[in-house]
């Protein structure tokens, strides 16, 4: 019964992971992942000595690390908000807009930036010019400062939604008697929300954090590559491991590259889970996720 | 009473975040839209507006006048989406009912290899390698439907709705001496029609969704899925002329710019249609995958 599952997983996942060796030689094509020379942390060396390895890993890590705080911290303030709500039709009309973008793909998104950000007929540059002001090129190397903030806007627009569900529902689990005991102690609602509500989804916050800091080195692909396309101009700042990978992998050709960038993703991200865990675990047995 | 000055206050700044921040959730919708009833002529001088200046319908007119390439990657992803959340759905629900039975031996085990797949993998390259060289499934369907179909967090979603079935109900089958196979199809699943439904959704949202698969594995522009046609023509000159030769207008005179928008607004339209209706699976989907952490 376990067959089909096990199988495809099997197939898909553990046996690609055999495909890791690559990153310690030199592919060639014709001979295949497991006939080709060893050339030892070569490909590793010029990964990190181009500079690129350094640049993406910290693009990575950064962009991850704003997005973190900001979806989530924007989705704990609505949480919260919502659970306070007396007014029901707006509560649930309000989660439903919220909640919609999760269900919208990249590729929407792609033509939403196309439709505010393009040189010509954007409506930003339609609203600026309208103003009496110089266009804006997003696409010149010295704004690409600002896809940073481009960035962490749709990666919120996109999550806040989903994320808000998981924390309403840890909401949700608390007991309403200690709301009625701060009550009667003379809380106001912003004491209460300090007080009652906040600790009671700490370890929630903690778990998703845990979750997030395992993959601390991996980008959501899709979102980079829709949003910032294929502009050389705007790698700098905004490329990651991932689309660094995407783009060796499928437009240069440059496996050996590739397979260093993704050997080292895929490791790195396991040795971190690992260890935060194991400390976690040290700390505070309830918060560990194995 | 007590005083309500707080929450007054409370409400005000409340109601005001969430309320611009809705805004905010639909913007850009609105502004795909309004792009494309548009007139071209309009976009082309003036711009994207949040309201179209003029308002005309000739984008969607071009999209069904001559629908062929619109129509193919919609059965393609329709064919995938359905196969796929459906195969998946039963593969999924299968191997949770495996994993949630106490008396299954190799339960933790099992488990563990599941869920350790969620902490490492071979990554882009390996898979990439296997599946063109190896697997031989370039321009196939298959690409398209099997990385998909298992999906870890849906997995262990899937157990625990399967652990809330009763255990004697299993135990009343083996009684009557059924096998697995009659008790999970005959006695288990019929118990979790909602739990099917929502990961049957969430399936069929990632596939509904999907480009990368198709960006990675397929060439062939008639096994283009839906997202993928999109971003083709939104990206490369080339779809957009194979445009102008289905329907005979030449590429100058082709609205692009509102034709852009109205793929899009095609393209996702069917998820936003339905949305209202399958919203509820998904937010208990969430809730319970997330309680369980």
């Amino acid at each position: 019964m376990l067959l089909p599952a096990v199988l495809i997983v099997l197939v898909f996942i553990y046996i690609p992971m055999t495909g890791l060796v690559l990153a310690f030689k030199n592919y060639q094509y014709n001979l295949g992942v497991f006939a080709s020379p060893w050339v030892g942390f070569d490909n590793f060396r010029y990964f990190f000595e181009s500079g690129t390895g350094l640049k993406i890993t910290w693009n990575t890590v950064f962009f991850n690390v704003i997005n973190l705080l900001t979806s989530q911290g924007l989705a704990i303030i609505i949480a919260i908000i919502f659970n306070e709500m007396r007014a029901r039709y707006f509560k649930k009309l309000s989660q439903s807009v919220i909640f919609l973008p999760y269900f919208i793909s990249w590729i929407i998104v792609g033509a939403f930036i196309y439709n505010i950000f393009d040189y010509n007929s954007g409506m930003l540059n339609a609203s600026i010019k309208a103003l009496g002001g110089q266009p804006l090129d997003m696409y010149n190397a010295d704004n690409a400062g600002l896809w940073v903030l481009v960035i962490m806007f749709f990666n919120s627009w996109k999550w806040v939604g989903y994320n808000s569900i998981i924390y309403i529902a840890a909401i949700t689990g608390v007991d309403q008697e200690c709301y009625e005991a701060a009550d009667i102690d003379g809380a106001n609602i912003f004491q209460k929300i300090r007080s009652v509500t906040m600790p009671a989804i700490l370890p929630t916050i903690v778990v998703i954090l845990l979750l997030n800091v395992g993959r601390l080195l991996r980008g959501d692909f899709q979102m980079y590559y829709q949003i910032v396309g294929n502009n050389g101009q705007l790698f700098d700042t905004t490329d990651v491991i991932d689309t660094f990978v995407f783009r060796s992998l499928i437009s240069t050709g440059d496996i050996g590259m590739t397979a260093a960038a993704t050997f080292y993703q895929s490791v790195f991200c396991f040795v971190t889970i690992m260890v935060v865990n194991r400390i976690v675990k040290k700390t505070n047995p309830d918060y560990a996720l194995f | 009473m007590k005083t309500t000055k707080d929450v007054c206050v409370f409400n005000i700044l409340g109601y005001t975040l969430i309320g611009l921040w809705c805004l905010v959730c639909i913007f850009p919708i609105i502004l795909l839209i309004s792009g494309s009833l548009s007139v071209e002529s309009d976009i082309s001088q003036f711009g994207f507006s949040i309201i179209p200046r003029h308002f005309t319908g000739a984008a969607y007119n071009l999209i069904f006048k001559a629908p062929g390439e619109l129509m193919q990657a919609y059965g393609v992803t329709i064919f995938i989406t359905v196969v796929g959340a459906g195969l998946g759905l039963i593969i999924t629900a299968m191997t949770a009912y495996v994993i949630s039975r106490k008396d299954f031996r190799y339960r933790n085990p099992i488990t563990f290899f599941f869920y350790f797949t969620t902490l490492f993998n071979g990554g882009l390259l390996s898979t990439y390698i296997f599946v063109i060289r190896y697997l031989r499934l370039k321009n196939s369907l298959l690409a398209l439907i099997l990385p998909l179909l298992i999906n870890v967090f849906y997995l262990l979603i899937m157990r625990s709705f399967v652990s809330s079935v009763p255990e004697s109900i299993v135990e009343s089958g083996k009684i009557e001496g059924c096998s697995d196979y009659t008790i999970f199809f005959r006695l288990v699943l019929p118990l979790l029609k909602p739990a099917l439904a929502t990961i049957g959704l969430f399936l069929a949202l990632d596939y509904w969704n999907d480009w990368y698969n198709a960006m990675l594995y397929i060439t062939d522009h008639k096994l283009y899925p839906l997202q993928y046609m999109l971003y083709n023509l939104l990206s490369a000159t080339d779809a957009m002329s194979r445009v102008a030769t289905n329907t005979g207008i030449p590429m100058g005179s082709l609205p692009s710019q509102s034709l852009k928008m109205a793929m899009a607004v095609v393209a996702t339209g069917p998820i936003i249609l339905i949305y209202p209706w399958v919203q509820k699976y998904f937010i208990k989907g969430i809730t319970v995958g997330s309680v369980k952490g």
